[in-house]
């Protein structure tokens, strides 16, 4: 029986918790199944710390070690998956959805004819092969999704960050090969980060964030918010989309691609509440939300939800809480 | 230069939604469906260049059903120059890889330069579409682009990723999907809107597109859906509407968990 093929990616000379935590998913599944985990790694020094994802149930790893940049690009690593793909013949292509990750799944699939199943949050094992169940139009059902493929290689499988712990199981050492990659003829090129821009607070030490999303409307808009964080005594968090579209600072974003924190209270305003935005922010004590659409996914996960306009809400809650303090 | 921009109809966001279990769990939403707004900003992005270069053309190109239409004539009412729509009564139930499959070959036909997407479909919320389209077509993909410079037969995009914001590029043809904070989308004035009546809309057929029977399609789906259920019980907050008294009822919340 073929292998599961996860690809366990690297970000700054570590491999990601996100894809360790596909790779953990992928040994239990394994186990059920009786076959083993095969992992890809590429980028510089992969090959070094590849036997190390033993401890994740990963029994043999095909690495690839250069990279074009500092980093490896998404064109690359899906040479190194498609090649793995062809020497192993997998029951399944398993990746984290990174931005990274989501471009590499989508390469593999599209250069395999590979069905793809994306944003999943689990998988299991029904009548011998893997499904997954993701959540689908706004997270209002949960959808069982399988493959129908024709070869040995069923399909991809992308997995909504997060979704599974990366602690290590055991102690175990991976066996780790090399692999020659198929050569894409056009690559997408890493040219560098820009300057990280830290600076002001540190809103992981905040007992209270104040999160404004682009329901703000603008970055003249802050006001409200800043001045509802200074009465309750702590500090504006963000999304993607508002420091993205240049509304305030990077060092303010919480999420997948931004800070992780867990404040004893979190009120999102103008925020939607994407699984992207989720992650950083779900174990916050206390979640309270005031958006204007009540089909926003907030309001799933919000202890406490206001349907309704925040330039109203707010100002009349800052009041509130001046008054009973 | 020729710059395609991907569009897709979807569901009207804000309308009510079911899925219902005798039609193959398709989701049943009251309401118009509308250009998904994702893509708004793709048209954006292409008519910024277009407007500060010579010689640049703007296509959008949708699969759909025919009704899909009314959203094409939204993309031109925006600025597009002309629009494919590529409607099939064979494309319905099309997979992540036959859509792909369908705008890959659409691309192909008219040899593009540059083919901008959203960053995601409102309804199908893949997010991995461009991906796949550029492995079709042998072309390197740049994803959830915050910024876009296109210049001497190349694109560079910042983008943020795990470890912050990086810089990648690629020569073209390429394909690129934009962050919805990209920029701001233009509203169409009415005069546009009566004038993007009167620009080419090109329908197409499966035939036209040369791709083998059963590879797109319900036939061709190698995604399968298994089952649909509800979602596992959330812990359940409380949700109000505000009639002016919410702020209130906040601090009310907040004073129990003595929070304030
Ligand atoms: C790989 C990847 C990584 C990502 N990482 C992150 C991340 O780290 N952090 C993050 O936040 N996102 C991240 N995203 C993006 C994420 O998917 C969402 O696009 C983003 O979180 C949306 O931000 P938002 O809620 O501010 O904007 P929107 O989704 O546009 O929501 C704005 C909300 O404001 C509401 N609104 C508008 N006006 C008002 C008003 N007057 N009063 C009340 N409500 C109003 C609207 O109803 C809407 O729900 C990532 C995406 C990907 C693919
Ligand atoms: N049927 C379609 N026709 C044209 N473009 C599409 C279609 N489906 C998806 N797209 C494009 O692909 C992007 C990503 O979609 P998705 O992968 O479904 O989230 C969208 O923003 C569109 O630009």
């Amino acid at each position: 029986m073929g292998s599961l093929l996860v690809y366990v990616e690297s970000s700054e000379g570590q491999f990601t918790t996100g894809s360790l935590g596909v790779a953990a998913k992928a040994a239990a599944l394994a186990g059920e199944l009786s076959t083993s985990v095969t992992a890809v790694v590429v980028g510089p020094g992969a090959s070094e710390r590849a036997a190390t994802l033993g401890s994740h149930g990963v029994g043999r790893v095909l690495a690839v070690d250069g990279a074009r940049g500092d980093e490896p690009s998404a064109t690359e690593v899906a040479d190194a998956v498609v090649a793995a793909v062809r020497a192993e013949s997998p029951l399944l292509v398993m990746a984290n959805a990174s931005v990274l990750g989501a471009e590499v799944a989508g390469l593999v699939a599209g250069r395999l004819g590979l069905g793809i199943a994306t944003d999943a949050v689990d998988a299991s094992i029904s009548d011998g092969s893997v499904i997954v169940t993701k959540p689908a139009f706004d997270d209002s059902v949960w959808v069982e999704c399988g493959w129908a493929g024709e070869g040995e290689t069923a399909g991809v499988a992308l997995f909504r960050a997060g979704s599974f712990s990366a602690d290590p199981v055991n102690g175990a050492t991976a066996e780790v090969v090399g692999i020659e990659p198929e050569g894409s003829e056009r690559h997408v090129e890493f040219l560098g980060r820009a300057e990280s821009t830290d600076e002001g607070v540190d809103i992981t030490q905040a007992d209270v964030l104040v999160g404004a999303g682009r329901g703000l409307g603008g970055p003249d808009q802050f006001g409200v918010v800043e001045s509802l964080a200074q009465a309750l005594g702590g500090a504006v968090a963000t999304t993607r989309a508002v420091v993205d579209a240049g509304w305030y600072d990077y060092s303010t974003q919480v999420g997948q691609t931004g800070k992780t924190v867990a404040p004893k209270l979190y009120i999102a305003a103008g925020i939607s509440g994407a699984i992207q935005h989720k992650i950083g922010m779900q174990s916050s004590g206390t979640i309270v939300a005031i958006n204007k659409d009540a089909n926003a996914p907030i309001f799933e996960y919000a202890d406490f939800g206001v349907v309704g306009d925040l330039f109203e809400v707010l100002p009349k809650l800052e009041q509130a809480i001046r008054e009973s303090s | 230069m020729k710059i395609a921009v991907c569009v897709k109809e979807v569901p009207d966001a804000g309308a009510s939604r079911r899925h219902d279990p005798a039609a193959d769990h398709r989701l049943v939403r009251d309401g118009d469906p509308a250009l998904n707004p994702f893509d708004a900003h793709a048209i954006e992005a292409a008519l910024q260049h277009a407007e500060g270069a010579d010689g640049v053309t703007v296509t959008a190109v949708c699969m759909g059903p025919a009704s899909a239409q009314r959203s094409v004539q939204k993309a031109l009412a925006l600025g597009a120059d002309d629009a494919v729509l590529i409607s099939d009564d064979a494309l319905a139930g099309s997979d992540v890889l036959g859509t792909a499959r369908v705008l890959a070959a659409a691309i192909e036909r008219g040899g593009y330069d540059l083919v901008l997407m959203g960053q995601q479909s409102a309804d199908g919320e893949c997010w991995v579409l461009p991906g796949v389209v550029a492995a079709l077509l042998g072309w390197p993909v740049l994803t959830q682009a915050a910024s876009l410079s296109i210049e001497d037969g190349s694109v560079r995009i910042d983008r943020q990723a795990e470890a912050g914001y990086e810089k990648v590029g690629a020569s073209l043809p390429a394909i690129v999907s934009v962050s919805d904070a990209i920029n701001e989308p233009r509203y169409p004035s009415l005069k546009a809107i009566m004038g993007a009546k009167r620009k080419p809309l090109e329908q197409l057929d499966l035939a036209a597109l040369d791709l083998p029977a059963g590879s797109v399609g319900q036939d061709g789906a190698r995604s399968i859906v298994r089952s649909v259920g509800d979602p596992p019980p959330q812990p359940g907050g409380t949700v109000i509407e505000d009639d002016g008294s919410a702020a209130d009822r906040i601090v009310e919340f907040l004073r129990e968990r003595n929070l304030v």
